[in-house]
């Protein structure tokens, strides 16, 4: 073998460069703009909303574009029913994501871990709750509260939400469960823990952001639950429902902004979990 | 295939203290569709006080149900299994006073190194100040010194591997179980690995148990070693004993290469009985008394203690056995060469050469050869 190395000729270097990767019909160009179109519609809405926020509109009425102000933000709790609705919506919110997030961890602990007699069923129940028409729930709730001669209400409402969250954080933290090293909690029995101490110190640390996730969840379905709302709420007037309410005489702006402060929060727990798993898959 | 020999498996125990270890008529049965599956047959085990005890074979051979049944995990279907001499068959995982290393490490995710090694000292409610002095101490036996802030996911195999060791060890267990810990390293760092739970067993005096499928591991690491295959232990004894002698043909088969020849015996003299095969072709083997000429035996010899001779053999070799054959493949290795060849006596033999000085020696493929070996490097194993 020779150990003098070929130089390349002119002519092939210029055929190397002539050589580029063939841009196909769904190359950068096409692709980028579907993206866009995409990121566009799902945004679109949202956008509106934030900027009628924003609107310096004379009255109740906030459909046309007048003028940029910050007014809306200073006089956010102008009616009291509005911000009484709002209190109760994130009261019942919190309540119900907990509790969801309580039950919803037992159950999907239980199903990812164990098979018994009756997780075939649970299992099916599960999706059956999270793909049946709200309406239908709402309104079988509705009957089961007035036979069981329940005072619709606040509790009323919270007990609907937690009974259509509970599946989604079930299926989240089974999710996680299954994919957990059974060894690991072998690993805590076999240095002493008995059971309990080694699902508070192993087990449920390692499946916490499942259930912070499964939480979120519940929280997002409550808040803004309208349908299985207004069957259970007697009463009660929840965000949903005085927004409903007030369409006929004129959503005030202040409804804008106090959807932008909920985004705002739900954009910041996104971003938090975002940049928590990326800084870990860089570590990893 | 022969069943466990009771006496042999306890006679070291004898020698003085209680065993660290011990299953009396151990069964463990699983059900599978309705089925009673046996995972381990009537078991009878004595462990020495810090032994490094080998549990060897191949998969779903019963060696990691009986290590789960030591630490708790499982518990036998009848039997009793006692930890220094005290029943703790019933007793529950957490409260037997032995640890493990497990196979994937299975070391807590969302604690550091420290907090890893210190989580069995904590459930004990060792004192604050004694956690952390047991701690530094034992991670410095592991070499990992420095390493107590990192997490799990941030240390290589190697260093996750050792952090099982000392999460383990720091707790001074009765006996320490380890179940393939070495499996997912790559060979070098395995080879150094092995000589490093070798050193840390020698310095911290614990009873080892460990589970391994990779003979050459448990040749080198272990005091003893139990071969087993589907839920029995087929032999029970030192590596030596195990190689040179093996009792069973699953065991001279699974424990390195053995060739296998079987015959019956034209005459028993002084202890020797000979096969033919034919006028020249013979095998020598020692035999007990009981063995009459007529019976049919199996014999084992290992590769490397047959000689491979191109004419016909000179006359020193002629009191042991001489078979003739033809070379079929020729391997060459750098240290040895490893000739196949087809035999009278109708097996094909492996045999191991050494490539001490006459290279140009080598026999070629289709040479006619003879092999031959002294009388006491042929081993007749149990039919």
């Amino acid at each position: 073998m020779t150990t003098t190395m070929q130089r390349p000729s002119p002519e092939t270097v210029e055929q190397a460069a002539k050589i580029k990767p063939r841009r196909r019909i769904t190359g950068p160009g096409l692709l980028h703009t579907w993206t866009w179109l995409i990121i566009a519609w799902l945004v679109l809405p949202i956008v509106v909303m934030i900027a009628f926020g924003f609107n310096d509109t004379p009255g109740r009425y906030n459909q046309t574009w007048v003028g940029f102000t910050f007014k809306w933000y200073g006089r956010l709790f102008e009616y009291p029913d509005l911000t009484n609705a709002l209190i109760t919506s994130i009261v019942i919110a919190i309540v119900a994501s907990l509790l969801s997030g309580a039950l919803g961890t037992g159950i999907g602990y239980a199903l990812g871990r164990y098979r018994f007699r009756g997780s075939g069923s649970l299992n099916l129940i599960m999706f059956a709750t999270m793909s049946s028409p709200e309406l239908i729930m709402g309104a079988s709730l509705l009957s089961l509260f007035v036979s069981a001669g329940a005072g619709l209400g606040p509790v009323t409402i919270t007990i609907a939400h937690v009974m259509f969250s509970i599946s989604f954080v079930a299926v989240v933290v089974r999710a996680r469960v299954m994919t957990l090293d059974r060894s690991i909690e072998e690993a805590a029995a076999d240095l002493g823990a008995g059971p309990w101490t080694t699902f508070w110190k192993v087990t449920f640390p390692i499946i916490l952001p499942a259930i912070f996730s499964g939480v979120l969840l519940a929280f997002a379905l409550s808040i803004d639950d309208f349908i299985v709302t207004a069957f259970t709420a007697g009463t009660t007037k929840t965000f949903p429902l005085w927004i409903w309410g007030a369409t006929r005489v004129g959503i005030p702006p202040q409804v804008n902004v106090m959807g932008t402060l909920i985004f705002a929060v739900g954009v910041f727990f996104a971003l938090v979990a975002n940049i928590r798993s990326s800084s870990k898959s860089k570590r990893d | 295939m022969s069943t466990p020999q009771h006496s042999a498996v306890r006679s070291r125990s004898a020698s003085g203290d209680t065993p660290a270890i011990e299953f009396v008529g151990v069964n463990k049965n699983y059900l599978s569709h309705g089925e009673t599956v046996p995972a381990v047959k009537r078991t009878d085990l004595a462990i020495g006080q810090g032994e490094f005890f080998s549990l060897l074979g191949p998969s779903g051979c019963g060696k990691t149900t009986t290590m789960r049944m030591i630490a708790g995990f499982e518990e036998p279907t009848a039997g009793q299994v006692l930890l220094d001499g005290k029943d703790v068959t019933g007793v529950a995982a957490n409260k037997r006073d032995v640890n493990m290393v497990f196979q994937s490490y299975a070391l807590f995710p969302h604690l550091n190194t420290y907090q890893n090694v210190a989580f069995g000292l904590e459930r004990k409610k060792v004192a604050k100040n004694e956690i952390g002095r047991r701690v530094g101490e034992i991670l410095e036996i592991v070499s990992l010194t420095g390493m107590e802030k990192r997490a799990p996911r941030e240390m290589s195999g190697g260093q996750q591997q050792r952090v099982a060791l000392a999460r383990a060890l720091v707790n001074r267990p009765r006996a320490l179980l380890l179940d393939e810990p070495l499996g997912a390293l790559d060979l070098k760092l395995r080879q150094q690995m092995q000589i490093e739970l070798k050193r840390i067993q020698r310095e911290v005096g614990i009873t080892f148990v460990y589970v391994t499928h990779d003979q050459g591991e448990a040749l080198t690491m272990s005091d003893r070693i139990a071969v087993m295959n589907a839920g029995v232990i087929e032999q029970l004894g030192s590596p030596r004993e195990i190689y040179e002698r093996p009792a069973t043909r699953f065991v001279a088969g699974f424990i390195g290469t053995s060739n296998l020849v079987d015959g019956h015996v034209e005459r028993v003299e002084g202890g020797l009985a000979l096969i033919s095969y034919t006028t020249q072709d013979r095998v020598v083997v020692p035999v007990g008394p009981s063995v009459r000429t007529g019976d049919k035996l199996e014999v084992s010899i290992r590769p490397e203690k047959i000689d491979l001779h191109r004419g016909v053999p000179p006359v020193t070799a002629t009191g042991g056995s001489v078979l003739s054959g033809t070379v079929t493949e020729v391997v060459y290795h750098g240290t040895s060469t490893n000739y196949t060849v087809s035999t009278a006596a109708g097996a094909d033999f492996t045999v191991f050469d050494q490539n001490a000085s006459n290279a140009d020696d080598l026999a070629d493929r289709g040479d006619r050869v003879y092999l031959t070996w002294a009388p006491q490097h042929s081993y007749m194993i149990g039919v």
